[in-house]
């Protein structure tokens, strides 16, 4: 049930109205650069998997992704990605690194709780409607393809 | 005599006195604008024990023995523990009177639970059906976070309106006047602070909704149980020298005394928040401090300390709480507030 009278109303315009906002620019900002520096990490590791591993398209892809992923993780484990995406926001939850650090953090959360119920139960309490919502979405996509074609 | 006065207030004829306080914060919580006024520092986050919630419980009991050894109830002398936290089921509470073996009234007020605790241990104490009481709360950052919000090393932003939750516990101990209190060579021993009544606040819902911006949806709680102690006690607010709230932080103590001006009363200059005191802005704590330690500490550390001293002679402390939890906010409702209140006042 939302409260809704004419006292509460005007409060929550009040409220709106005086709140401290977000700094919109220096966020974008600060998102821009560290998401692009991930990415460029990204495209390091990708050069170096193509000159120097000789891998085709296929494995470079793969090679990139488990790259990242475990880099993302281990600054997870090591404490330091909370404080990367505190400062970047967006900047780096939307790269594969946020990913891994939205399966790692809970992971590491619930150990207390057993590997079963706690690191088992809750390990995609964060990244579970990613998946879920992405699979749908590229469901939907497959059947507009079908049809199309 | 009747102590009941108006309709959400009590007066407490006996005035009971409240004797000791033991506080046991985190680092961070003693490196802010009140550093070295606690008494336990811990040194992190866990304490040596396995994890966050036993910490949590560990400080709990440590502030309720630290404040039995200052005047002298190291053997028991304590008739009732009060108190809660904020954890589901207010394990800290529950499981450190497991350990403390004291009879127990575990007491759920969200961020008001060191009010509740103090304005019904001193009933109890006034009405003679318990010499001392012994009146808890306690929070825990990472605690907290767990239930509340996100896991600690997921990287998020907080939001401008948010509030850190304290890691502390604080105790104060209510004594009748018959109350032999032996007390020990505590340097810092509480001799003239007195509970003369209270106001038990009424749940306020103005449809905030965001609970991440808990000070708003406190702050009309707060405004209407000052009001109502005003109101029922004939007081004016130039009878004290200050209304002190809880946890409302940077913006919700601006709409506290919004709230207040539209009743055509002036806190400003008399209020202060604990939320607010507690941390240095360089701190980065966007809005300040919340939690049921929040109050609790700043009370039993700093505020009790500044009325022994004199120079705050009476005072109106409310602590606010939020009272929705994770399943409310998810199902879309908006956050109820409430705030209790009681009287501290210095008398010889």
């Amino acid at each position: 049930m939302k409260i809704s009278t004419d006292k509460s109303k005007e409060y929550q315009a009040v409220v709106q109205e005086r709140m401290p906002k977000s700094k919109v620019f220096s966020q974008l900002v600060r998102a821009f650069l560290v998401g692009g520096l991930i990415c460029c990490v990204g495209e390091g590791v990708r050069q170096i998997a193509q000159t120097y591993l000789s891998m085709d398209e296929k494995g470079v892809s793969a090679f990139v992704s488990i790259v990242m992923i475990f880099l993302g993780s281990l600054l997870t484990g090591l404490g330091v990605y909370d404080k990367l995406g505190k400062f970047a926001g967006a900047g780096s939850v939307v790269p594969i690194t946020g990913f891994a650090n939205s399966i790692v953090a809970p992971a590491m959360e619930h150990k207390v709780e057993g590997y079963v119920l706690g690191v088992g139960a809750k390990l995609f309490s964060i990244a579970g409607p990613v998946l879920v919502y992405g699979t749908i979405a590229s469901m939907i996509v497959g059947i507009i393809a079908l049809i199309v074609e | 005599m009747r102590r009941k006065i108006g309709k959400q207030s009590i007066q407490l004829k006996h005035a009971p006195r409240i004797t000791a306080a033991g506080t046991v914060v985190g680092h961070m919580e003693n490196e802010g604008a009140l550093t070295g006024h606690f008494d336990t520092v811990i040194p992190d986050d866990m304490w040596g024990q396995k994890t966050f919630e036993q910490c949590e419980r560990l400080m709990f009991e440590q502030s309720v023995k630290l404040a039995m050894h200052k005047c002298g109830k190291r053997d028991g002398g304590v008739d009732v523990l009060l108190g809660g936290d904020l954890l589901n089921q207010i394990i800290s509470a529950g499981f450190a009177a497991r350990t403390l073996q004291l009879p127990f009234l575990g007491l759920y007020g969200a961020c008001s639970t060191i009010v509740e605790s103090l304005l019904i241990g001193s009933a109890l104490v006034d009405g003679g059906f318990v010499d001392a009481a012994a009146c808890a709360a306690s929070s825990h950052f990472s605690t907290a976070e767990r239930q509340y919000r996100m896991p600690l090393e997921l990287g998020t932003q907080s939001t401008p309106t948010s509030q850190r939750t304290v890691t502390g516990a604080g105790c104060m101990l209510v004594c009748s006047q018959g109350d032999a209190t032996n007390k020990n060579d505590w340097p810092e021993s509480v001799d003239n602070v007195h509970v003369t009544g209270g106001t038990i606040g009424r749940v306020v819902d103005l449809g905030i909704t965001d609970a991440n911006n808990m000070g708003a949806a406190m702050a009309p709680a707060a405004a209407d149980t000052l009001l109502a102690h005003l109101e029922d006690t004939g007081c004016s607010v130039d009878d004290y020298d200050a209304i002190i709230t809880g946890d409302l932080g940077t913006f919700g103590s601006d709409m506290f005394a919004m709230l207040c001006e539209q009743h055509g009363i002036q806190v400003a200059d008399k209020h202060m928040d604990c939320g607010k005191t507690i941390y240095l802005p360089s701190q980065d704590v966007v809005c300040g401090a919340s939690g049921c330690g929040c109050a609790a500490v700043v009370l039993g550390a700093y505020i009790l300390r500044r009325i022994e001293a004199g120079d705050i002679k009476k005072a109106f402390v409310m602590a606010t709480g939020a009272l929705m939890s994770p399943v409310s906010g998810m199902q879309g409702e908006s956050i109820p507030g409430i705030a209790h209140g009681v009287v501290l006042e210095r008398r010889n």
